[in-house]
């Protein structure tokens, strides 16, 4: 099952690539649903000896969260403020991938002489969720949409949900569920903030939150 | 007994909170502030009043960390929410059930906050601190309200981000170690030398770039001076003397982890560079800025870099910075609240604008010049015996050159505030700051509540109850064990 | 059959069979858009037409005019010869003769762009600009992908690594090389090679002022580069010398069939992207290959 779970890790690592080249806002939200519901798929491939509803809870809750609800919501925000694409981002779309890209070999080649448990030890997870914190980063700092840094920050969440996975049969599992939760109003908030963002700037342009600044 | 007044301590504002939810007057809700402001303080000092005892596996509990920090924030509390009556009633203009509902939630979670004994509690309830104050800053609906909220959302948000993987990596480092999965602070700390050490650091340094955001501290900083820049005077006081405090006591709560494991040189050594960091920056931000508001937000900034600076000056330095945690919050909320009154009456917070408020609002300007000097260390006030403890452990670690810098940045902040305080209060006020500030009513409602704060700083700074200094010292030797 | 024989039937099929291809892509653009389109042997016709006529020589051209196309299309043939044909084998092999294979295609590619500014003209300038500013991206990524077969393999010589499975990285490293195909060829999206718009052209446009044998080297050329690549495509991914013969003679040419039909729906149902865009696609494939690579490093090489 290792094999399984490394191959869908590395589809999670190729699509922080297709986050970081793609221009489009509907192909970086739909990256991002599709990064959700392969993270959803994953505590069940991890723990597929001893299933319980816990486990199938928190699967179809990521599903659901990560990969349906706050896509729609963004595609949703997407369509009421009509924009399509990001436009010159601070940091350019070649540049971005290839600092991606070399994040990610960076991450694999790092993971090599982290100490790690035997049995993580063969799993993609740790350097997948090095790779999604860092693609994350340059989504939010390069980006100058406020859809395109929220993206960024789901991924960066995506990442950081990449390395719980190493802690989910050991600790209780009311610590992810209420992370989950967190996660999902969190984002949900922004979400509305950019809604209103949308009203009174009439532009998702973050470059115009400019008034304030020393 | 204990457990329930501890859980009374979050459930009575929560609540509170769910009560004004449900409220249906809007005139008589801002009452449920101080009502359940009063029963709060109540709470804490019924419980600080026993002894500190917790059992060892409890998520929650008012160890001595928590009896040592808990009554600043609900003496805060209380001070910021006899305010909140006259203010609200001020802007009735604007809804205030989400508003009064969400400070109310904010000071359970606080509570919550400060007694979390488990790492994932903490960071859960830090998250939700972060997200209850979204709608808190953005009560005025300006678009640069708007913006500066947005600023909060994305970097606190990031924080609080790092702050979870550093938990995760700490979660991780026990695993490591052969743990059984238990993440108390308690059980990480007896486990200690047997957490692995690369995953211990990494935590160490995720947790402090992430509630350091939280904090404030530089450079994770920017996203305060427009916060606390665009929000109510009440919501900046609470944010600058309480929600900045659980993320500090969780950056304490995880030294003590990260000093079981034998890396305490190390977490001392990053605490001492990011504290003085802080303070340089913001000194060098204050000598800048030209509006006083701002210059609140970078002076908590440079507060929160000498909390950082005391906990890495040994046991006798982590006390002081607990004793700075209640002077700095009484004294700020106090200097929050009479700018707040100031900016209302000027209708700006500019310095280029707002002139002459002494002969306008002479009340909240003559608070502010006190607060300012006691915020920059005026003797008699408590800042000034908190830092000079600050030094005094300086000294003897033998670290003189940090207090050489610490005190620079102290003369340099001073210059930077006592400018721009005094540009707004002397002067001869323009026209249209005349019409504005005769709108504007200086009655007591407004007057008292700063007042009771500054005079509770003072009262601190001439007597500290026997009681106070046996509470830091047991955080102390709670967080530093030998 | 004699190694002489062998080795001309070999050559026969590089030279011969290459000008079917861009025939086929034509007949399936034609095919998508509802048309009849040219017949597949059209280019066939072409070579034919533009040997028997004469060269027109510019006043400012030296002899490098005339030696460019004639250098290039000698480098991509002796590319070829180093590449085997599945179990038809290689015309020569040696270790590392992949390195020399890697040097020959920017040989070629050097003197088709020095040809082309031997002309003078701004236009055929611009054109070697453009197509040299992509080809580093897409020879990176060449170099990448051969480097992910060497490390799969273990091997230094084209014969061995090709004939050997690329591992898990397989669908990368396909991925990867057809987007590279599509660069080097200059076929949509990153070139169109029915343009007749020179400030949009790359490759065509630098042989603007090639005419009779000259141009008929050219076109040839690329017909023999791009069966070069579609024919280092499949034997890339798929392990042909774990099968008999005969099968993997057939998986070849079925293999190089399928890309020339994926190239020509590409370009039928593609539109051309930007220039601006260009360094993204070309970095993408790059990536893929690199990433080729990480697999087969971190998953089983020998």
């Amino acid at each position: 099952m290792t094999g399984l779970l490394n191959v869908l890790v590395g589809v999670v690592m190729g699509l922080n690539l297709v986050a970081l080249a793609g221009g489009r806002l509907p192909l970086l939200i739909r990256t991002v649903a599709v990064q959700g519901v392969l993270l959803g798929l994953m505590p069940l491939i991890l723990e597929h000896e001893s299933p319980d509803w816990k486990l199938a809870a928190v699967a179809v809750a990521t599903v659901a969260g990560k990969g349906l609800l706050i896509p729609s919501l963004l595609l949703r925000a997407l369509r009421v403020a009509r924009i399509d694409r990001e436009v010159e981002p601070l940091l350019g779309f070649v540049p971005s991938l290839l600092l991606g890209a070399l994040g990610t070999l960076a991450a694999v080649v790092l993971t090599e002489f982290l100490p790690l448990r035997a049995e993580h030890a063969a799993t993609l997870l740790v350097p997948g969720a090095l790779a999604s914190v860092l693609t994350g980063f340059i989504l939010l700092a390069g980006r100058v949409k406020a859809l395109s840094q929220v993206c960024g920050y789901l991924v960066l969440e995506n990442g950081i949900y990449l390395f719980g996975l190493l802690l989910l049969g050991s600790t209780p599992l009311l610590v992810e569920s209420g992370i989950l939760l967190d996660v999902t109003v969190g984002v949900f908030v922004i979400g509305i903030i950019v809604d209103r963002i949308q009203r009174t700037f009439d532009s998702l342009d973050t470059r115009r939150l400019t008034v304030l600044r020393e | 007994m204990n457990e329930w007044l501890s859980l009374g301590l979050i459930g009575v504002p929560l609540l509170g909170a769910g009560l004004a939810g449900v409220w249906p007057d809007h005139r008589t809700r801002p009452w449920l502030l101080p009502a359940v402001g009063v029963v709060h303080l109540a709470l804490v000092l019924a419980r600080a009043g026993q002894a500190p005892v917790v059992a060892p596996g409890a998520w929650l509990g008012f160890d001595p960390l928590a009896r040592a920090v808990l009554p600043a924030v609900s003496l805060l509390f209380l001070g910021c929410a006899a305010y909140a009556v006259p203010y609200l009633r001020l802007r009735s203009e604007r809804p205030n059930r989400v508003f009064v509902a969400l400070l109310l939630t904010v000071l359970g979670l606080v509570s919550a906050g400060h007694q979390a004994r488990h790492l994932g509690l903490l960071w859960i309830t830090t998250e939700a601190v972060t997200l209850a104050c979204v709608p808190l800053l953005h009560f005025n609906g300006t678009p640069r309200a708007f913006e500066a909220t947005w600023k909060y959302l994305v970097v606190g948000g990031t924080g609080m981000a790092l702050s979870l993987l550093g938990s995760f990596c700490l979660g991780y480092a026990s695993l490591h170690g052969g743990g059984q999965g238990d993440l108390t602070f308690a059980a990480l700390a007896v486990q200690g030398p047997e957490l692995s050490r690369p995953w211990v650091l990494a935590a160490w340094v995720l947790v402090l770039a992430g509630y350091g955001t939280k904090m404030g501290l530089a450079p994770m900083h920017t996203w305060k001076p427009d916060a606390y820049g665009e929000a109510p005077g009440i919501v900046g006081a609470l944010l600058a003397g309480g929600v900045t405090t659980v993320a500090f006591t969780a950056i304490l709560r995880v030294r003590a982890v990260v000093g079981a494991a034998g890396a305490g040189a190390v977490a001392d050594r990053t605490l001492l560079a990011l504290g003085l960091f802080s303070l340089v920056m913001a000194a060098l931000f204050l000598l800048g800025t030209r509006d006083f508001k701002r210059m609140l937000a970078y002076s908590s900034v440079e507060h929160m870099g000498l909390l950082s600076l005391g906990a890495a000056l040994g046991g006798a330095g982590l006390a002081a910075a607990l004793f700075h945690v209640w002077s700095n919050g009484l004294t700020k909320g106090a200097l929050f609240l009479s700018a707040g009154n100031v900016r209302r009456a000027a209708g700006s917070a500019s310095m280029d604008t707002a002139r002459g408020m002494a002969r306008l609002t002479p009340g909240s300007a003559g608070l502010m010049v006190a607060g300012m000097f006691a915020v920059t260390a005026l003797p008699p006030f408590a800042p000034f015996f908190s830092e000079l403890r600050i030094v005094r452990a300086g000294l003897t670690e033998g670290r003189g050159w940090a207090v050489g810098v610490m005190l620079l940045g102290l003369l340099l902040a001073f210059l930077g505030m006592t400018r721009v305080v005094f540009g707004v209060v002397e002067g001869r006020p323009a026209p249209a700051v005349r019409r504005s500030a005769a709108r504007f009513a200086e009655t007591a409602g407004v007057l008292v509540p700063p007042l009771a704060l500054l005079a509770a700083s003072l009262a601190l700074g001439l007597f500290r109850p026997t009681g106070l200094e046996a509470a830091w010292q047991a955080a102390v030797a709670q967080i530093r064990q030998p | 059959m004699s190694e002489i024989g062998l080795m001309l039937l070999r050559m026969a099929v590089w030279l011969g069979l290459a000008p079917l291809l861009p025939g086929l892509i034509n007949k399936v653009k034609a095919a998508v858009a509802g048309r009849r389109g040219p017949p597949v042997l059209q280019l066939y016709y072409d070579l034919a037409r533009l040997w028997r006529k004469g060269v027109v020589l510019s006043t400012l051209a030296s002899p490098g005019f005339v030696f460019g196309p004639a250098v290039a299309w000698l480098a991509v043939v002796a590319a070829a010869a180093l590449l085997p044909l599945g179990p038809l084998g290689a015309v020569a092999g040696f270790r590392g003769d992949v390195v020399l294979m890697i040097y020959l295609l920017a040989l070629a590619r050097f003197a088709t762009a020095w040809s082309a500014m031997e002309t003078g003209s701004a236009f055929e300038g611009m054109g070697a600009a453009r197509e040299v500013s992509f080809a580093v991206l897409a020879e990176a990524a060449v170099i990448a992908g051969v480097l992910a077969l060497c490390v799969q393999s273990g091997r230094l010589t084209l014969a061995d690594m090709l004939g050997e499975s690329a591992g898990p990285g397989a669908a990368l490293l396909g991925a990867g090389l057809f987007v590279v195909l599509l660069a080097e060829n200059c076929r949509v999206p990153f070139d169109d090679p029915n343009t007749h718009l020179e400030l949009t052209m790359v490759h065509e446009v630098m042989v603007l002022d090639h005419s009779g044998p000259l141009l008929a080297a050219v076109l040839h050329g690329a017909a023999v580069k791009l069966l070069f690549f579609a024919v280092l495509l499949v034997q890339a991914v798929l392990p042909m010398g774990h099968w008999p013969a005969g099968t993997a003679l057939a998986a070849l040419a079925g293999g190089v069939l399928l890309v020339t039909v994926g190239v020509g729906l590409v370009e039928a149902l593609l539109a051309r992207v930007a220039f601006r865009r260009v360094p993204l696609l070309l970095t993408s494939a790059w990536v893929l290959c690199v990433f080729a690579l990480l697999v087969a490093w971190k998953g089983g090489g020998r």
